[in-house]
């Protein structure tokens, strides 16, 4: 592997060269890459539908109906009611909001801290480096219920420490892939020869090493997206999550969702299509991303 | 080489003193007294002179400090205690338990690997086509999904589809039985929560095949193999996939060490008495030694897996013994 | 053939259950043999004594294998005041001004270790609970404060001397916890029957693996004529709901002894149609919502009250009995009872008035006077979703009506009771279940801390006190029954201490084959299993 110019340094770089040239790469993205296309409209849907909750939505999702329980789809109510004659579809659509808050939150604190840490835990080495993998091994064997737990029982439940409870373990990830990939730089004489020229730390990192880290991030934090929401559904299954009666997908899984699922399955269905369909968006843009971003996995 | 090991294993003892003080701390940050949970169910009038009884049983009056070195100093020796909720040893409540948690997880592991190397073979072979499309689909709908909800609706499907079939439905047996006691009834059991912790396992694995493939195949050997006109699956076998299988052992081994979170839901869809759900309970009841125990248990698959990888890895790869 | 009639919907929908009292067994002819397979709905018992224990698992595990002095009637549990023997041999009257009470107990019973069974036994079981030794608990204890002397004269009498005579006493020498122990191993070594089963009841242990299952045989000495007619059970742990039902619905158990929820009982009709048979019953547990009185402003009885007025029990209930498992209106004391209130003296209360449109002015009018409209508060409730989660989803949804914005603060168990004890909360979703309906002993729960020390209302209140040492002396039963009312009155009404929410209702499926097992006010009753028989 001795080629190791700053490859997405440059993809990127040609990218942004020109507004003609930019339409030119996103309709060529979209040939080449059908799924990451389906991959992409699937989360723009998901976000919009997040953002303008409140005028797409056609019932408040809070608001207790016990007149229309547990109704079956209908023209009234889309994807039908849940137990407490709230309307599914519009739980579904609030609750595309909490998914990305939640999601992104996660996702850009969590990658965040795990870049600088990996960047710093390969560029310094040393006992340093030794430390940090010591504590990224910790965090990473936790099991995310005990973390998720002491968080919520501690500071209480709610969006926030639910945020902050599923952040913590993704940090140790994102660093420990953005340190491979930082180790690999390392080695290469180039930044031998930057030290050598006197370059100062930060300006080494910043311009050398995290440039080409950004591939795999960027591709990480697609997937973080969905790893969090897909904890945030399985903290809330266990209990521990978001509460009512905030819509929130996971949450909407738990409360009646088994109980109902012979007799009412809609009210488990919706909620669980609507978590793998997004988490799915993100994955395949995610893989696309990577695709288009490391030229080594280009199409011959 | 020798050296490399040696350091490795040493660097395991602090990692497990660090993981034994915080889950030691984050415990005993939750409110709630264990004590008042046992005797308080249902609701019923709690006798406060029957707390302080079990405060005293418990060991829960002594200073942090000392239960902390009593926690340490009995991992070290193996010894974990009694379990505060049911006065058994702990080591008996996990022995009990831990069998059909490992089934399960070493057959998720065997379903994953059958399925998914071949599967991300084929697909980083096929690039682009809609074979490659296909798996890719497949593999990212196993991570998306969530793996209770797939857990729900395939025994509502198994109800379903066996009521409609056979008149009357059938469902897996909710006891466990060992392997060797009646192999049936046991693997009926394990099938389903295997198949479904083993679909996210294997989509993860595919999708590391799938990538790991393609950039060996891109490597200038191949290409030299290839000039040379040695037939496709000689490459693939010989050279491709023996390389690309480096980084896919390291996933597998990771994987499995999550398995043991990844159960703890499963084994709550399907009522399975395993480890995952003694952990569920043992929170919930604020039972810090079953508690400890469990988690160290976890922390330490979790580095051994990682050890014995770093080390297969530096076998493996003269680049890294060497360095 | 005794049948619980039921409808079976067409689609989806409202399936109704009447629970039809249950007519005398002797219309039919118990069939010998089988063995029933049964869900446990819990984790494994924390031990597997009664005495020391409170929760419903250590019931449903062991009851089957030890007898008690009195119980309620197996085939009449529903009945709160017909109590009969089980080791004794007739039900005594009191003497002594209604100060003693003496038992004779029958000849002829051994324990599953052949050991035979005296008064000296059951002395001895019993003064484990009444005043266990250093280092042993016994969760009951208070119950039995009124118990002066316990005497054996000789090896068949046993008699209980009370400080005074109440009609609580009765009910409490029948809770179901109190197995009789053998009194040379309780000599030996009191925690001895934590770990391990020793008694003289219908079954003995067969066998119990850990968080999996416990199981019985069929005890050939039993004592009572004919029984058990089961060859013996196995109880299943299976704490998920979705897992029982499925169960039943593949036959791989025959039912569970706790309660479903209305769907899950919708489910399983609609699936099984016959071939399941459900049985329900007012449950002897109730939420209560307790304001925390020393934290502003719910120490102002104008906000307690303005609470209490804005909630429409009477539609609330039918609509919350479709998806909780919650049914009947109540006051302070279970509704089966003969000292409840009736419903027009229940209308007479705050909280329960039929116009819940000048109920709501009213509590509006409150809130306005105490200078608090739209007064935000927080719900702390706990992390269990039947029928906790849904009662204060409604609860909320009630409250907002009057101008109050409530938020929920859901925790699990452990640190709900934490937040409870130390007063860290504004107002508290409770729960009170208890096992034999004895509304003396049940009502203490709204005594205020200093006498009842699991009160988390944190308030003062003498003249409740006083009324309540009144009531429990008293023994004519009409102005017992006044006294109740006055005493119920202050605590709902004028101080509004506490607010009772609907009382629980108790959904038991069993599959057609199960016979001869009747549905009791409360899951920790009606046990044992020996009057159970299969109709295979």
């Amino acid at each position: 592997m001795v080629d190791l110019a700053p490859p997405y340094v440059a993809t990127a770089a040609a990218a942004a060269e020109s507004p003609r040239s930019l339409r030119a790469g996103i309709i060529g993205f979209c040939r080449r890459q059908p799924l990451g296309t389906v991959g992409l409209v699937l989360v723009i849907v998901m976000a919009v539908a997040g953002l303008s909750a409140e005028w797409i939505a056609p019932y408040s999702p809070t608001s207790n109906n016990f007149a229309a329980m547990t109704e079956a789809p209908s023209w009234a109510h889309l994807m039908g009611t849940d137990q407490f004659g709230r309307d599914l579809f519009s739980r579904i659509i609030f609750g595309a909001r909490t998914a990305l808050i939640v999601g992104f939150s996660c996702a850009i604190v969590g990658g965040l801290a795990g870049l600088v840490l990996g960047v710093a835990s390969a560029y310094f080495g040393g006992r340093l480096d030794l430390f940090l993998q010591r504590v990224f091994d910790v965090v990473m064997a936790f099991p995310l219920i005990i973390m998720a737990l002491a968080v919520v029982a501690v500071f209480g439940s709610g969006v926030y420490n639910v945020i902050v409870a599923i952040t913590i373990p993704l940090i140790p990830r994102c660093a420990r892939v953005v340190r491979s990939s930082a180790l690999a730089i390392r080695e290469v004489p180039y930044i031998d020869a930057a030290r050598a020229c006197g370059f100062g730390h930060t300006r080494i990192i910043l311009r050398h090493m995290v440039p080409n880290v950004l591939a795999p991030f960027l591709i990480m934090l697609t997937a973080f997206v969905g790893q969090a929401i897909l904890a945030e559904a399985s903290l809330s299954y266990l209990g521990l999550g978001v509460q009512e009666p905030t819509a929130a997908w996971g949450l909407m899984l738990q409360g009646g969702a088994e109980e109902y699922a012979s007799t009412a399955p809609w009210i488990a269905v919706f909620p669980g299509a609507a978590i793998a369909l997004t988490v799915f968006g993100f994955s395949l843009f995610g893989d696309a991303l990577r695709d288009v971003l490391d030229p080594r996995l280009r199409d011959r | 080489m020798h050296r490399y090991i040696v350091n490795r294993v040493l660097l395991l003892i602090p990692t497990l003193v660090g993981a034994a003080a915080v889950v030691f701390v984050l415990m005993r940050l939750i409110p709630g007294d264990i004590c008042v949970l046992r005797l308080g169910s249902g609701g019923m009038s709690v006798n406060p002179r029957a707390i302080a009884l079990c405060h005293a049983e418990l060991g829960l009056d002594r200073p942090l400090i000392v239960q902390f070195l009593d926690f340490v100093w009995g991992f070290f020796r193996l010894d974990f205690g009694i379990s505060m909720w049911s006065g058994k040893p702990v080591a008996e409540e996990i022995a009990a338990r831990l069998p059909i948690s490992l089934e399960i997880a070493v057959l998720a592991t065997v379903i994953a690997i059958l399925i998914a190397i071949p599967l991300g073979t084929i697909s980083a072979l096929k690039q682009n086509s809609w074979i490659d499309h296909v798996v890719r689909t497949v593999a990212i709908a196993g991570i998306a999904t969530p793996s209770f909800w797939l857990g729900i609706v395939s025994l509502l499907a198994v109800l379903s589809i066996s009521h409609a079939v056979f008149g009357a439905p059938w469902m897996p047996p909710i006891d466990y039985v060992p392997f060797w006691q009646d192999p049936l009834h046991n693997l009926s059991v394990a099938i389903l929560p295997a198949l479904t912790v083993g679909y996210r396992y294997s989509a993860v694995t595919m999708r590391m095949t799938r990538s790991a493939m393609l950039e060996v195949l891109r490597e200038d050997y191949i290409r030299t193999a290839r000039a040379k006109g040695l037939v496709e699956r000689l490459i693939v076998n010989r050279h491709a996939l023996k390389n690309a299988l480096l980084p896919v052992v390291t996933l597998i081994g990771i994987e499995f060490a999550f398995l043991i979170g990844g159960l703890v839901v499963t084994e709550q869809v399907f009522n399975i008495n395993g480890v995952g759900r003694l952990l569920v309970l043992a929170i919930q009841n604020q039972d810090y030694t079953l508690t400890q125990a469990l988690v160290m248990l976890t922390v330490t698959i979790f580095v051994l897996a990682n050890l014995v990888v770093d080390l297969l890895y530096a076998w493996l790869d003269p680049r890294i013994r060497f360095a | 053939m005794i049948r619980k009639s039921g409808l079976v919907a067409a689609g989806l929908g409202a399936v109704f259950c009447v629970a039809t009292v249950a007519a005398p067994a002797a219309a039919e002819t118990p069939k010998r043999g089988g063995i029933l397979t049964y869900m446990i709905p819990a984790d494994a018992p924390p031990s597997f004594d009664g005495h020391r224990e409170t929760t419903f698992a250590t019931v449903h595990a062991a009851a089957p294998f030890y007898s008690v002095l009195i119980r309620v009637h197996p085939n009449n549990p529903s009945s709160t005041t017909d109590f009969v023997c089980d080791l004794c041999t007739e039900m005594p009257t009191p003497t002594d001004d209604g100060k003693t009470y003496t038992f004779k107990i029958r000849q002829g019973v051994k324990f599953h270790d052949g050991t035979p069974l005296t008064a000296y036994d059951v002395a001895a079981s019993w003064r484990k609970i009444i005043s266990p030794p250093e280092g042993v608990s016994s969760a009951r204890q208070s119950y039995y404060a009124i118990v002066d002397k316990l005497e054996t004269p000789d090896q068949a009498t046993v008699v209980f001397r009370l400080k005074f005579a109440t009609g609580a006493f009765l009910p409490a020498l029948a809770d179901p916890f109190t197995w009789i122990y053998e009194k040379a191993i309780l000599d030996k070594d009191p925690h001895w029957y934590e770990k391990n089963i020793m008694g003289s009841g219908p079954f003995k242990l067969a066998g119990y693996e850990i968080g999996q299952s416990i199981k019985g045989v069929r005890n050939p000495d039993y004592y009572h004529p004919g029984q058990p007619y089961l060859d013996g059970f196995t109880g299943i742990f299976a704490p998920k709901q979705a897992v029982r039902v499925d169960a039943i619905r593949a036959d791989r158990a025959a039912g569970e002894f706790r309660g479903l929820p209305p769907s899950a009982r919708d489910q399983l009709q609609q699936e099984l149609g016959d071939k399941v048979v459900m049985q329900s019953s007012d449950w002897n547990c109730g939420n209560v919502i307790t304001p925390n009185h020393k934290k502003k402003p719910f120490d102002d009885v104008r906000v307690r009250r303005a609470l209490t007025l804005a909630i429409d029990q009477w539609h609330g209930a039918p609509a919350l009995a479709k998806i909780a498992n919650v049914k009947t209106v109540g006051g302070i004391v279970f509704p089966g009872s003969p000292l409840a209130a009736t419903k027009e003296e229940l209308q007479t209360l705050a909280g329960y008035w039929p116009d819940i449109e000048k109920s709501r002015a009213e509590a509006r009018r409150l809130l306005k006077e105490a200078g608090l409209e739209g007064l935000a508060f927080e719900l702390l409730n706990r992390n269990i979703d039947q029928p906790y989660k849904f009662v204060a989803t409604w609860l909320i949804d009630e409250w907002s009506k009057v101008g109050l914005r409530v938020t929920q603060r859901v925790v699990p168990t452990g640190p709900w009771y934490e937040s409870m004890r130390s007063g860290n909360f504004d107002v508290v979703v409770e729960a009170s279940c208890n096992s034999v309906v004895n509304p003396l002993l049940d009502v203490q729960k709204y005594l205020p801390h200093t006498v009842f020390t699991e009160n988390y209302g944190n308030y003062e209140d003498q003249q409740l006190i006083d009324l309540y040492q009144k009531m429990l002396r008293e023994t004519d039963g009409a102005k017992q029954r006044a006294l109740m009312r006055d005493f119920e009155k202050r605590v709902l009404d004028t101080e509004a201490h506490e607010m009772v929410m609907t009382y629980w209702n108790r959904i038991i499926p069993l599959r057609s084959y199960v016979k001869g097992w009747k549905i009791g006010p409360s899951h920790y009753l009606n046990q044992d299993l020996a009057n159970v028989w299969l109709d295979k």
